[in-house]
């Protein structure tokens, strides 16, 4: 992070994305928001409240429920040199688009031969835990990160919300922006004390490319995400009390990857856990630990174990729920067996 | 004739009034545990909730013409159409409790709610059961039977592509759906006038070379009439019909929205102009119906829902390691 001297507040995560998308706006013309309720309501996840009455229907629109339409018009705005914000509320709701996300948005520059540009940020909103069920809960991070010509992001906490946005609307590529609903800091879910930190008030930028070790220890590895993050920093300080240092990595981007920042862990714990909210096969549980078996498997000392939602849909009623999605105590029993093995 | 019509719109006026004294309970069992401190998470009752009250006539005054052998597909706000298709009443409470004795044993929620008894479904994502209706009334065609399918669409829909690929595969195939867009005047906060390019989605239907209705003032009686054509021509081969009905949301798109994109005062304008009450002083004046007959209605009424509404509540919860079933057959 670029910080300076400078004023730093206490934001929500969705406060930092607001500040991200209001200096960035005035910073450049050429960026516009269009999305479903992104404007008079200010975005179902708070994502850009506030901005309909200070930049007005001609700079935040509110769309009709034509996502082809949108996010394919956002792909022609683009080329034609315009930088749209689009958002698309649940990333769930993706299915009746993907044709524009990964024939077009995601190949273009590539088909083009580098000659057409498509520098878009698609926001979404991921994420389960309050009982939404199958179609509106779930988090496809690896979905979009198996596309090439995409990058994908998934920042946890405000800070990096912020810098990650202002990074992504910078990019020249189109960049899927991940927001978790429950980090959002929204009155009207869980209060997390991870959706409120701090926050530097000038603009600055954060590498799109980089995950961070949020928690440093020795003994274990734990790789997540997002709400697997929380649950693993969680997990970690329940781990101290019995003797346990583990190292907590927050991702933070999907794609591309940060091998380095794991591979430097392992070596120094030489033990690794992977969580996710994902589903579990052909996921962000297996690439990582295929990345680590083919550069790191010298440094471990024990097998990976992988956490995540047990390849079903996402069920409604809570303790079904609560069964799917990996939980810190899922993760303290993880590591308690992976130091006993 | 007009024992026909007495049957049907006391039919009507049990359907609506079913719905509206269900999800009334709904308003409040969706409160519980949520106060003073509102979390969508929290309290029995779980996830996103969309309430109908006001919408009832567009579910109702359609399915009364249709049997256990036409198909509905509705939409993520699907209580009025479920219980007017008869749905199990039970089950459904139950699902929507998460409970093990629900239709999908806890696994779908008020969204996703599947009863095949019935040839009902709905779902969570804007205009996707419209293709499914397509196909069953597809099935209908190849079976040479006289059946219907029906989908329930809110007019946000109609300005997706799978509203416009369905219809022309409808019209191309000439097949026995209909397609009921019940016009809110809201897709969540954007008003119709800023996201549809007609007033009126029935006009629609001329691109397609169909049937297009518009019923006004979510009147009940209005929609019975319509309604009753489209599934007559339906069945008679004729081919697939839209209808709009300008109908009423008393609530926000989910409890819990603060609505802030629409004028206070309208709620309860429309409150004022409630179908089911239009409909009661209908029958009165009509004499198609008498107070005591009414009442008998309502006590009937008051009397299924408080017991579907029991057996969800007492009802056991699912075993964790159920979510690990159902996935494969």
């Amino acid at each position: 992070m670029e910080t300076t001297k400078q004023k730093i507040k206490k934001l929500t995560g969705s406060k930092a994305m607001i500040q991200a998308l209001e200096q960035e706006m005035n910073r450049d013309s050429n960026i516009f928001i269009m999305g479903e309720d992104v404007g008079k309501y200010g975005g179902i996840f708070g994502s850009t409240t506030g901005l309909y009455d200070k930049f007005g229907p001609e700079r935040v629109m509110d769309t009709p429920i034509s996502e082809t339409g949108f996010i394919g018009a956002a792909i022609g705005a683009a080329a034609e040199g315009l930088r749209p914000v689009v958002e698309l509320m649940f990333v769930d709701f993706h299915g009746v688009v993907m044709d524009q996300i990964y024939n077009h948005m995601a190949k273009i520059h590539y088909m083009s031969g580098g000659s057409v540009k498509l520098p878009i940020v698609l926001l979404t909103a991921v994420g389960g835990g309050y009982s939404d069920a199958a179609q509106h809960s779930q988090t496809l991070y690896a979905s979009f990160g198996h596309l090439p010509g995409l990058k994908v992001v998934a920042p946890t906490f405000p800070s990096d919300i912020k810098g990650m946005l202002i990074s992504a609307i910078r990019d020249e590529n189109p960049v899927i922006f991940m927001f978790h609903k429950t980090l959002q800091g929204l009155g009207w879910m869980d209060q997390l004390e991870a959706s409120l930190g701090p926050v530097p008030e000038e603009a600055y930028t954060i590498p799109l490319n980089k995950a961070k070790v949020v928690r440093e220890g020795t003994d274990v590895t734990i790789v997540g995400v997002q709400m697997m993050t929380v649950e693993a920093l969680k997990a970690a300080e329940q781990l101290s009390k019995q003797g346990v240092e583990a190292e907590v990595i927050d991702l933070r981007s999907i794609k591309p990857i940060d091998k380095e920042t794991i591979l430097n862990s392992i070596a120094k714990t030489n033990r690794l856990v992977v969580v996710d909210e994902d589903y579990f096969s052909y996921g962000i549980t297996a690439e990582i630990s295929a990345i680590v078996a083919s550069e790191g498997f010298h440094h471990l000392k024990a097998p990976v174990v992988r956490l995540a939602v047990p390849d079903v849909p996402i069920p409604y009623s809570r303790v079904l729920e609560k069964h799917v999605i990996p939980s810190s105590q899922n993760i303290m029993d993880a590591v308690e067996s992976l130091l006993s093995s | 004739m007009n024992q026909t019509i007495k049957k049907d719109f006391l039919w009507i006026y049990r359907a609506m009034k079913t719905s509206r004294y269900f999800e009334e309970k709904m308003e409040k069992a969706y409160l519980e545990g949520k106060q003073p401190v509102f979390n969508i998470g929290a309290g029995p009752v779980l996830g996103e909730m969309h309430l109908s009250n006001g919408q009832e006539p567009a579910a109702a005054s359609m399915i009364v013409h249709l049997t256990k052998n036409d198909t509905v597909t509705a939409t993520h706000r699907p209580h009025h159409q479920a219980i007017a298709k008869g749905v199990d009443l039970k089950k459904m409470a139950a699902e929507i409790y998460g409970k093990k004795t629900g239709l999908s044993k806890g696994k779908g929620g008020h969204m996703h709610l599947f009863d095949p008894n019935v040839k009902f479904s709905c779902g969570g994502i804007v205009a996707a059961g419209m293709p499914h209706a397509v196909g069953a009334a597809l099935a209908n065609k190849k079976r040479e039977n006289d059946w219907v399918a029906v989908a329930f669409i809110g007019d946000g829909a109609a300005n997706t592509g799978a509203f416009h690929e369905s219809l022309n595969l409808a019209a191309l195939w000439k097949l026995p759906f209909i397609v009921v867009v019940e016009d809110n005047s809201w897709g969540i906060s954007v008003a119709k006038k800023d996201s549809t390019s007609v007033p009126y989605n029935d006009v629609r239907a001329k691109a397609y070379g169909i049937k297009g209705y518009l019923v006004k003032d979510n009147d009940p009686i209005e929609m019975y009439k319509v309604s009753k054509e489209a599934v007559e021509r339906a069945r008679r081969g004729e081919g697939p019909s839209i209808i709009e009905i300008e109908t009423y949301r008393f609530l926000g798109h989910f409890q819990g929205d603060p609505e802030l994109y629409r004028n206070k005062g309208e709620a309860p304008s429309l409150r004022e102009k409630d179908p089911i009450k239009r409909l009661k002083q209908y029958l009165l004046k009509e004499k198609l119906a008498t107070e005591s007959e009414i009442k008998s209605i309502d006590e009937e009424v008051y009397k299924k829902v408080d017991t579907a509404y029991e057996f969800a509540i007492h009802s056991e919860y699912p075993e964790p390691t159920e979510a690990l079933e159902d996935v494969f057959c």
